[in-house]
């Protein structure tokens, strides 16, 4: 750490050594791998946002004259599929299905996951109950959870968003929970309940604000797994229904034609993995950043 | 130790029981009345209420429950409304196809795992660093299902090297079985790959810096032996971690891969079940993943307490 890095800060009820705000950023920034993962994530948002601009095609325009026409073919950059259908249209209309489906999950998660984990973290009493409940739903793997609320309500766009955000919500208590007690043993903490603070002031006001910081990064590496999670059970049929475009069911329906044109199976699965690895490169920058002990790893 | 051992199986018992409640629960919301659909097309009244009373329906729910419990304990899971066949029968030919190919990916997994984060915690600032830091990268971003794809398009279709799909059981032929194991184990094997790597790196690195490598530098130990004995050991430990906190993962992959590598396994069983709306297979699924998932748990938290005397002390002072 050089001598610049110290914090100076003294905003009260801040705790020292992790980087906030403007610092955050430029550390960020001195991250290539981090910058690249945060510009390519900015384009890939504006591309599925715009996506009704951008789109040469209409994602559901079917054109029999023109199917399984190879990338580069005049009209379609990157081909098209079994129906003559536009594969860029499709990528950038399924990109947007799965930004939706990751994003919301994670929110679903983090409005759950995060007052359990307070409470876990805060409360000695209740924290074997919230571990109990914690270890319940770890039990039911993504996949088979997806597979009983497809039984029960059906397979669609929201299950799916359902299932991959109740299997997130573990992940997000565990951390919440260890930020809790971090934070709960730290002196100012002390010293809010010694002025007679109330518990619930003392979370809201002093706890939460600190453990914002760990919930983001844990929220930017939660979303590419929930992004994926989204293309596998649209792969499987038990996610967005055609012919909805979703990155997913692209892939189920490239499968019957990829010998014959494999780039029907091959864009779709580098557009899932552009959006995966951006997230997760930016995130392990924004962990690197937030660490205190440094940019060791 | 006793403590700690009666403590954790208390708990294990406790998940289970609540996860049995969930996926009764579950059954109870299905759409449509059992009793009806048990009742076939040409369901008269008194044919459904006699049904209703074969199978308990009209008895109060805690009751219901217990009886689904008892008939669960007893290996009694019902039969395939499509096949007619008892749902632990299929079961029992599924299980052995995924435990296999599980099995596979996780040795995979390890192998590549550790090698790749031991080499990028000791080579720092190297291509091979480089090289392994990517591999864990991309194998955390690549979804599986399409890694299955594209080798089965270049390996199988292309070069034909391999067979692209379908199984031989181990019994009949046990070289035939692995060529059709062998590339959906390393399929699923590369995230759990990714996650391993990382943190036996991770790990490593702390290693690395502890007063005892310290020690063993000084003792004049040949390089090889500090990292791969010593520090090593240490880093082992996270395996045995990560495998219990990726079991899910695991689990979910399989499902996947069965599919795309025609593998008739557990995955396979599960997706067909959901399709064809054969709800005691679906609910025979659920709980036995989650039955499996809590005991497999409770075994690596047992071994780890194995490895790590420091576990079983912990445990006991809280």
């Amino acid at each position: 750490m050089t001598v610049t890095e110290i914090d100076t800060d003294l905003d009260p009820g801040r705790e020292a050594g992790r980087p906030r705000g403007g610092r955050l950023f430029r550390r960020l920034r001195r991250s290539p791998l981090a910058m690249t993962g945060f510009v390519v994530l900015t384009l890939a948002v504006l591309a599925a946002v715009l996506a009704p601009v951008l789109a040469p095609y209409s994602p559901d325009h079917a054109d029999f004259s023109a199917v399984f026409q190879p990338p580069g073919s005049p009209g379609h950059l990157l081909g098209t599929d079994s129906l003559g259908r536009d594969i860029l249209s499709r990528i950038l209309f399924g990109a947007r299905a799965s930004l939706l489906v990751g994003v919301l999950s994670v929110l679903l998660a983090l409005v759950v996951g995060v007052p359990l984990g307070l409470v876990a973290g805060y409360v000695s009493a209740l924290d074997a109950v919230v571990s109990r409940l914690t270890d319940v739903v770890l039990a039911f793997p993504f996949l088979i959870l997806a597979v009983g609320l497809a039984a029960i309500r059906g397979a669609s766009l929201s299950n799916a968003a359902l299932a991959i955000g109740i299997s997130q919500i573990p992940g997000i208590i565990r951390v919440t929970r260890s930020e809790t007690l971090r934070l709960k043993s730290l002196d100012y903490v002390a010293a809010a309940v010694a002025e007679g603070a109330t518990d619930l002031w003392v979370v809201v006001r002093h706890i939460l604000p600190n453990a914002t910081s760990v919930l983001i990064v844990q929220a930017t590496v939660a979303i590419p797994g929930a992004i994926l999670g989204e293309a596998v059970l649209s792969f499987l049929g038990l996610g967005i229904q055609p012919p909805s475009p979703s990155l997913g069911t692209m892939l189920s329906e490239a499968q019957d034609s990829i010998s014959r044109a494999p780039w029907t199976a091959v864009m779709p699965g580098i557009a899932i993995m552009v959006l995966t690895l951006a997230f997760n490169l930016f995130g392990d920058g924004l962990r690197d950043a937030l660490d205190p002990r440094g940019s060791r790893r | 130790m006793r403590r700690y051992l009666l403590r954790r199986l208390g708990q294990s018992a406790v998940t289970l029981v609540l996860s049995t409640m969930v996926v009764f629960a579950g059954v109870r919301a299905l759409p449509g009345d059992p009793a009806r659909a048990l009742a076939g097309e040409q369901n008269n009244p008194a044919q459904v209420a006699a049904i209703r009373a074969k199978y308990g329906l009209d008895d109060p729910v805690p009751v219901q429950y217990w009886h689904y419990l008892t008939h669960s304990l007893r290996g009694d899971l019902g039969t395939s409304v499509r096949t007619g066949i008892p749902v632990s029968d299929m079961l029992r030919s599924a299980l052995p196809v995924t435990a296999e190919l599980s099995l596979l990916a996780l040795v995979v997994a390890t192998v590549i795992g550790v090698l790749a984060g031991v080499v990028a915690a000791t080579r720092r600032g190297t291509v091979a660093e480089w090289v392994a830091n990517g591999f864990a990268l991309l194998g955390l971003s690549v979804p599986n299902f399409w890694l299955g794809l594209m080798t089965i398009l270049w390996l199988a279709v292309g070069l034909e090297l391999l067979p692209a799909s379908g199984y031989v059981p181990f019994r009949e032929s046990p070289g035939q079985n692995l060529q059709h194991m062998i590339l959906p184990a390393l399929v699923l094997g590369t995230q759990l790959a990714a996650v391993i790597m990382r943190q036996t790196r991770s790990s490593m690195l702390d290693a690395l810096e502890t007063d005892y490598i310290r020690t063993a530098r000084a003792k004049g130990l040949r390089e090889r032996t500090v990292v791969w004995v010593h520090g090593l050991r240490n880093s082992l430990i996270v395996v045995v971690t990560i495998v219990g906190l990726q079991l899910g993962a695991l689990i979910s992959g399989a499902v996947v891969t069965e599919r795309i590598f025609a593998l008739p396994g557990f995955g396979k069983l599960t997706i067909d079940a959901v399709f064809q709306r054969d709800y005691p297979v679906i609910q025979a699924v659920v709980l036995v993943t989650a039955t499996a998932y809590i005991v497999i748990n409770l075994l690596v938290d047992l071994l780890y307490s194995l490895i790590d005397p420091r576990i079983r002390v912990s445990g006991e002072a809280t």
